[in-house]
Order: structure tokens, then C-alpha cells, then sequence
């Protein structure tokens, strides 16, 4: 179980309606368990290589594997791979017309996976982990940025997700709620979830990542541990990118 | 002046034409909101649907019936469409305006439905919900609210558009008050009767729906 590969990329490409490629060739191979940190310039193609892996946007070239199953191939139920694969966005995306209760819910109980009550019982627990279970019965438009982001992530993790995508999770955030989207993220990691983290905060990528990959001209220009990466960068372009960040 | 209206509006019982136009003023524009409200949800969701030839069809029926005059239309209908069948005038009249609001309920519908953030079709289907289901449980409800205030306008547009129903002789709340100007030689009373009537049906209804829509956004605090 230990070294299963959950999701392998080999070759994969992706352009936008004809023009340029965006991804030119990503090969990787994620371990269960493994958390991946995404690390790169604005628009070299992070959020478009974690929404090829869940086919938010579909991938132009090349294969994506989950759990066994080849996600690329248009006959694949897309829907039932995504239940396992959760998502989460730098604008939290939460349902407005939907109570935190109902928004944790919806997904199980739509997709009769739990009845109401269970889904709700599973509810107040994940609630109660980051702390919110007092909110479960207000609309998304009454919390922070920072409780909604909390609640986006056990939204997803009421599908029991086997990979947790996260596409820049505090950049909308004020720096004070950045600290608290974290720490429920660094929780998860410890509980052994699988994770692919796109990123500016340095800090999370030392502290959690196993391995950080630099994007760069459509391809994983480098990648390493966090010592690797942050103490002994090979690529010139990575030098700079951490110069201008760091 | 009470003296007029009684002799222009009592005697001869002349304000029973005037209830009469009122009956058959709500009755086209209530059928009509119906047929259009069903027609526009169908309609808009072809105008949404990945399938072209249904893309087309609805813009092709949007475009046509939102570009013509209401009373070409329905004397198109009337003489032309439906002409072979021998319908009642009243028919025929809910039939054209219930086929014209559909158009505009469909523009409404679409654009409703496209003014939702992307990001909650992308937070649905990520879950692992299929499109349909995104569609009905997340994206539908939010559009539902969106729309309420111009669905409203679609509404009251229709029932004033009602008094264009002359022009195929349907005897409408209008042309009620317009017989009566007629055969009294008195155009104050029966017109200004009608449009009091209108105003009391138009800003009634502005007000129920208003409350609707408080009712709504209160509910998400
Ligand atoms: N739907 C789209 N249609 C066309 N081009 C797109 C689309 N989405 C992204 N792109 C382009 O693809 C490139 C990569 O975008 P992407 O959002 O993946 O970058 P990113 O690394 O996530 O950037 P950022 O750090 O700004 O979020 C950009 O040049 C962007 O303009
Ligand atoms: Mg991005």
C-alpha cells in the first residue's frame, strides 16, 4: 500500500482551443499518501495541470491514471472518478443558496451515497474538526473568507476523497485568516491524505510538502524536497523565481 | 363628476364591459405567463445544452418572435397559423402571447442561468455530481433568484401588451373602455377607469413580487 502509485501523468498536454501549449510534456508518478507542492510563475499552467487531473479542463495529449483507472479516456464515468478526488478553489466556490449543513450534503445525498442523517452526523464531525459546528445552520454569506475557505475543504472531505486538489487555497484570503486555512490543511496532510498543493506560501511547502515541483515553459522544470528545492535549486529559472518570491 | 361616471359607466350597465375586458385581460396574460414560463425553461435550456441543432433552434425562435412587432404577430397568427384550425379569437390570443412571452422567458432564463458563477458548475462537478444534477440542485436555484426581478417586468409588459389584442377583435379591458368612449362620446371616464385598473393590476403585482423577492434574500442571512 505504501509506495501505490494513485495517480500517474505521463505526457500530458494541454492547449487552449488550438493556440500554444500551456502543458507541453508533465510525467510524474504521485504516491498515496504523497504531498505534492506546485510551485511557479503566474500562468505557467498550475491550476490548468490539478484541473487536468480531475478533467475540469481536458487534457489535449498524453494519459492520466487514477487508482488503475485512465481518466483520458473519454469512455471513463468522469463523475464517478471525481467523487473521489476533491477540489478545492482560491474563491471557495460554496453554495449561496445552501446552509454550511446543506452545502457539506448536497454531494453525498444527491449521489446516494448516505442518507440525509448520516451525511449530516459526517457533517457535524468534519465541522467540528476545524471548528465551525456553531455555523452549520448559516449561509455561506455570513462567514469570513478564511471560515468559508475551512468549510470548502470539509466539503470536500465529505466525499471521503482519496486526493485532495487544492488550487491556491488562502491567495484570496486576508493574511490574518491565511494561518487558520493552513492549519486545517497541515491536519489533513498528517491524517495521511494524499495531496497536490498549489501555492505561494513557502512556509506550508517546507514545513508539508514531501516533494515540490517548479512548473516552467509547460514542463516540471525541476523538482526535489524542500531542501532540495529551497537550499540547492539546479535550474537558473528557479534560482530567479525564488529570488523574486522569497 | 360623480354624475358623468354614473352616466357613462352604470347606466346601461356599461361597467360590465369593463369587467368583462378586465376577465379577459388577466386571463390572456395569466395563460400566457404559464405557456411562456414552461416554453422559456425548455427553450433556455436547449439555448444551454451542448447539442447544436437545439442551440439553434431556440436562437432561431428568440430571434424571430423578439424581433417582430407584437400585433404583426398576432395577426400573423391569427389569419395566417392558426387560421386553418377555426380557433376562438381568445384562443388564438392566449396561444400568440404565450408563444411571444416564451421567447422573452427564454432570454430571461438564459441569461439567468449564465449569470452564475462559473465556479459553482466547477464546485459541483468536482464533487462528483453529473451536469444535470449541477444543474437543477446548484446552479438553477441561484438563477431562480437572479431572474425573479425581470421575470416580474416579463409579467407586467404582458399584461399591458393585452390591449394590442384588439387588433384581432378580442375584447380586452382597452377596447372594453374604448366601446364605451364610443358609445357615449364621453373618452374621460371609461379610459381614465381603465387606466386606474391597469395601474392598481401593474403596481399590485410590483409589490407582491417585491415582497417575494425580500422574502428570498432574507432567507440566506
Ligand atoms: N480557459 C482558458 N482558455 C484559454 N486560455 C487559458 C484558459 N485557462 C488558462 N489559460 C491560459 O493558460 C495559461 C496557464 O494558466 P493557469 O491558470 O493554469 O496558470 P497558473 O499557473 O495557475 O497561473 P496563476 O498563478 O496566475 O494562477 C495562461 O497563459 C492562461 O492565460
Ligand atoms: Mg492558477
Amino acid at each position: 500500500m505504501k509506495d501505490e502509485i494513485l495517480i500517474k501523468v505521463s505526457h500530458l498536454q494541454k492547449a487552449f482551443n488550438g493556440g500554444r501549449n500551456v502543458l507541453s510534456d508533465i510525467s510524474i508518478d504521485i504516491r498515496r499518501g504523497e504531498k505534492i507542492v506546485i510551485i511557479g510563475p503566474s500562468g505557467c499552467g498550475k491550476s490548468t495541470f490539478l484541473r487536468c487531473i480531475n478533467r475540469l479542463e481536458e487534457p489535449t495529449g498524453g494519459t492520466i491514471t487514477f487508482e488503475g483507472v485512465d481518466v483520458t479516456d473519454s469512455n471513463v464515468n468522469m463523475d464517478l472518478q471525481r467523487q473521489k478526488m476533491g477540489m478545492v478553489f482560491q474563491h471557495f466556490n460554496l453554495f449561496p443558496h445552501l446552509t454550511i449543513m446543506q452545502n457539506l450534503t448536497l454531494a453525498p445525498v444527491t449521489l446516494k451515497l448516505k442518507t440525509e442523517e448520516e451525511a449530516k452526523k459526517i457533517g457535524f464531525e468534519l465541522l467540528k474538526k476545524v471548528g465551525l459546528e456553531d455555523k452549520m445552520d448559516k449561509y455561506p454569506s455570513t462567514l469570513s473568507g478564511g471560515q468559508k475557505q475551512r468549510i470548502a475543504i470539509v466539503r470536500s472531505l465529505a466525499m471521503n476523497p482519496d486526493v485532495m486538489l487544492f488550487d491556491e487555497p488562502t491567495s484570496a484570503l486576508d493574511p490574518e485568516m491565511v494561518g487558520e486555512v493552513l492549519n486545517v490543511m497541515k491536519d489533513l496532510a498528517k491524517q495521511g491524505m494524499t495531496m497536490l498543493v498549489v501555492t505561494h506560501e513557502m512556509g506550508f511547502a517546507r514545513e508539508v510538502a514531501d516533494r515540490i515541483l517548479f512548473i516552467h515553459g509547460g514542463v516540471i522544470e525541476e523538482q526535489g524536497t524542500p531542501d532540495e528545492i529551497f537550499n540547492h535549486p539546479q535550474s537558473e529559472r528557479l534560482r530567479q523565481f525564488l529570488k523574486a518570491i522569497l | 363628476m360623480i354624475q358623468s361616471f354614473y352616466e357613462t359607466m352604470i347606466e346601461g350597465e356599461r361597467y360590465v364591459l369593463i369587467l368583462q375586458g378586465l376577465g379577459v385581460t388577466i386571463l390572456i396574460a395569466v395563460c400566457a405567463i404559464i405557456i411562456g414560463t414552461v416554453l422559456g425553461c425548455i427553450l433556455a435550456l436547449m439555448k444551454i445544452s451542448d447539442s447544436k441543432l437545439l442551440r439553434v433552434i431556440g436562437t432561431l425562435y428568440t430571434t424571430v418572435l423578439r424581433g417582430l412587432p407584437l400585433a404583426t404577430q398576432l395577426m400573423i397568427f391569427y389569419f395566417i397559423v392558426f387560421a386553418p384550425l377555426h380557433l376562438p379569437k381568445l384562443l388564438v390570443a392566449i396561444l400568440a402571447y404565450g408563444l411571444n412571452s416564451g421567447a422573452y422567458c427564454t432570454e430571461i432564463f438564459r441569461a439567468g442561468i449564465q449569470g452564475v458563477d462559473r465556479g459553482q458548475t466547477e464546485a459541483g462537478r468536482s464533487l462528483g455530481l453529473s451536469k444535470k444534477q449541477t444543474l437543477f440542485k446548484i446552479i438553477l436555484p441561484q438563477a431562480a433568484k437572479a431572474v425573479l426581478p425581470t421575470y416580474t417586468s416579463e409579467f407586467i409588459v404582458l399584461i399591458k401588451e393585452t390591449s394590442v389584442a384588439s387588433f384581432i377583435a378580442v375584447m380586452d379591458m382597452t377596447k372594453a373602455g374604448d366601446m364605451i368612449r364610443n358609445s357615449t362620446y364621453n373618452a374621460w371616464i371609461p379610459l381614465l377607469t381603465c387606466a386606474v385598473i391597469y395601474l392598481i393590476l401593474t403596481l399590485g403585482l410590483t409589490k407582491v413580487f417585491g415582497g417575494f423577492e425580500k422574502r428570498m434574500a432574507k432567507s440566506e442571512r
